[in-house]
């Protein structure tokens, strides 16, 4: 049948003259339509060939740090380029704990603003204000960064830390001269980053639930927070995990806002007052100026051990992701 | 078992709890609610707020057409740090955004069910992820290390690999948007796969691609990071991109960082201006994408 309908088409084309023009002739559309889908699977590979070629990089140009300081690397906490000594240890717990404050700040608050949007706000409202924390989003980090050390960290050093001092000031947490900058700030800046991106995602899984397991809560003489807190949670649970753990993700790698306020202070401490610093934010400090080859490459062997924290937790957020997509039969 | 809580007259006893402490927690949970949401958007004003304030304060029209000058000396503007900012932008979009909408077409249209295809899909979701500082590390060692100095197409480079994976996946759900039907008339019709493609699946999509573009210019076009050790910075007028260029965030920070008023000052207004220019880029793509909703 095919045969046939092609001998016809070709003695239709053949009538048109248009066989002899060499670009009309099935067989070169059929290479270039060939070489488009190799030309787009190179694009797509190319992908591939990226991340691992970040990863070998990163690997390499460390290679140096890892041979002299070894798995210590990760414990110690010496950071002094005249001696050559370096540890990562002060940069990994500022990071962690500049994340952690910030999950810990932005996802309770996420959560009641995405409430309010899904289930209080009259529609036009939560529109609006919808908006407005997606705008909240797009800004540029530097732009926090700013914001941050020159309104914020003073407003902190003003009005905050001393009323945190004064009254909660026999915890560690809080001792020491309010300064303004330091790990506190840097947090809360960086809950204010992630807090958007959670809340927009918290919102959509809200929206999932279905009407009726909602309305049958209500049915029953339900509250609005207990159908929230025993049906709309419960139901999107997994999604919400989901969406912290993006959020996890966008803070631990975040750069500029944290450089501009954690103080950059090679240095541990209990308080939250005092200045720290980040892998990231070591990284935008000193890498322009380090010329040693072992200063490089231990600030390398600091990017290595961000992508892989970071690599791990998007693993790890893609795969929930996806399962979470499949029992709720829709993607997120 | 189940006697034993009954009444003499065999009825289950009627426990009437007041509603008021449920009512309390509810009412308690709902102002919470709308005072944090309230929060948010009084930040989001703060912010806006201080930054136009400041940043107003700064521009003029020396602003614009100047060379930046040495602190405390008056006049200068940060001309060549716009100019530097657009032109690594420009080749950044140029090289990132032909590059991810072929990527978004295998996606899309030959890899949906293969394992390359979501090896692919897997690993761009991955890549997105990535702080954008390890790709200018990453970047440095493949282009200024070897090249022995910094370069102005290095940091367009980096950009440019930021951009790709949201090209590539926002050009796959647009593509996916498009119902096969229209493929397959193209397809009926004789055209080839490719023409098939870009004629009828691009032009369906069309504005749902120009979205995707959108936010991914606005999206680099305030970072920072990975600018800060490729494309570096500097004072003069960005005579080729494979010098050290001269761009916005850079300068923001270097500004910012420095004790002198003056130069803290242009930051605001350079801040001002990146912030106006991805705000404008986000809402003119929400639009776009709104429009052809309708």
């Amino acid at each position: 049948m095919t045969q046939k309908l092609n001998t016809v088409a070709k003695s239709i084309y053949e009538q048109q003259g248009r066989e002899k023009n060499p670009r009309h002739s099935s067989n070169f559309q059929k290479k270039v339509d060939v070489f488009f889908h190799w030309l787009t699977a190179l694009c797509a590979i190319l992908m591939l060939v990226l991340m691992v070629a970040i990863f070998w990089q990163l690997v390499s140009h460390s290679w140096l740090a890892m041979q002299k300081f070894g798995f210590s690397f990760l414990t110690s906490q010496a950071w002094n380029p005249v001696t050559q000594e370096f540890g990562a240890a002060s940069s990994i717990y500022g990071t962690l704990v500049s994340t952690g404050l910030a999950l810990f700040l932005a996802i309770p608050s996420s959560l009641v603003i995405a409430l309010f949007l899904v289930e209080l706000a009259p529609p036009s409202v939560g529109k609006v204000v919808g908006y407005a924390i997606e705008l909240l989003a797009a800004i540029p980090s530097i732009i926090y960064g700013m914001w941050g050390l020159f309104v914020f960290a003073p407003f902190m050093a003003d009005h905050v830390q001393p009323v945190l001092g004064k009254y909660l000031g026999f915890l560690p947490l809080f001792q020491g001269p309010p300064m303004g900058i330091g790990m506190l700030t840097a947090g809360i800046i960086l809950a204010l980053m992630i807090l958007p991106f959670i809340t927009a995602v918290s919102r959509d899984i809200f929206q999932m639930v279905p009407p009726v397991v909602k309305e049958s809560a209500y049915g029953l003489g339900s509250t609005t927070y207990e159908v929230t807190k025993k049906v709309t949670v419960n139901y999107g649970l997994q999604g919400l995990l989901g969406a912290a753990f993006l959020g996890l993700g966008r803070a631990i790698g975040e750069t500029m806002a944290v450089t501009f306020v954690i103080g950059n202070d090679h240095a541990i401490s209990a308080s939250l007052f005092s200045a720290g610093n980040s892998i990231a934010s070591t990284l935008a400090n000193e890498f322009a100026e380090a010329s040693e080859p072992l200063y490089l490459s231990s600030l390398m062997k600091l990017g290595l051990v961000l992508f892989v924290i970071t690599i791990l937790i998007q693993i790890l957020a893609q795969l929930w992701l996806k399962r979470v997509g499949k029992r709720m039969g829709g993607g997120l | 078992m189940a006697e034993e809580g009954r009444q003499e007259n065999g009825r289950w006893p009627v426990i009437v709890r007041s509603a008021l402490p449920r009512k309390l927690a509810d009412f308690s949970i709902k102002v919470i609610s709308s005072l944090s949401a309230l929060l948010g958007i009084a930040i989001l004003a703060w912010i806006l707020f201080e930054v136009i304030k400041r940043g107003s304060a700064a521009l003029n029209w020396s602003f614009f057409l100047h060379l930046p000058t040495p602190p405390n000396i008056e006049g200068g503007g940060l001309a060549n740090a716009i100019l530097g900012t657009s032109m690594i932008t420009l080749l950044a979009t140029l090289a990132g955004v032909p590059i991810g909408l072929l990527a978004g077409v295998y996606l899309a249209e030959f890899g949906q069910n293969t394992r390359l295809g979501s090896v692919v899909r897997f690993t761009s979701n991955v890549m997105m992820g990535i702080p954008s500082i390890i790709v200018g590390l990453f970047v440095y060692t493949l282009l200024v290390l070897p090249l022995h100095h910094f370069s102005g197409y290095a940091g367009a480079v980096s950009l440019a690999i930021i951009m790709l994976p949201i090209v590539a996946r926002t050009t796959e759900d647009m593509l996916r948007l498009v119902p096969n039907s229209l493929r397959e008339s193209a397809l009926a019709l004789g055209a080839p796969r490719w023409k098939a493609t870009l004629g009828v699946v691009f032009r369906a999509a069309k504005t749902g691609l120009i979205t995707g573009v959108l936010l991914a210019i606005a999206r680099v076009s305030g970072e920072t990071a990975p600018l800060l050790f490729t494309s570096l910075n500097s004072p003069f007028w960005p005579k080729s991109l494979s010098q050290p260029t001269a761009n916005l965030t850079v300068t923001i920070f270097n500004y910012a960082m420095s004790p002198y008023s003056k130069w803290q000052e242009m930051a605001w207004g350079a801040s001002l201006l990146i912030m106006v220019a991805v705000l404008a880029l986000t809402v003119v793509a929400r639009f776009v994408f709104k429009e052809a909703k309708k």
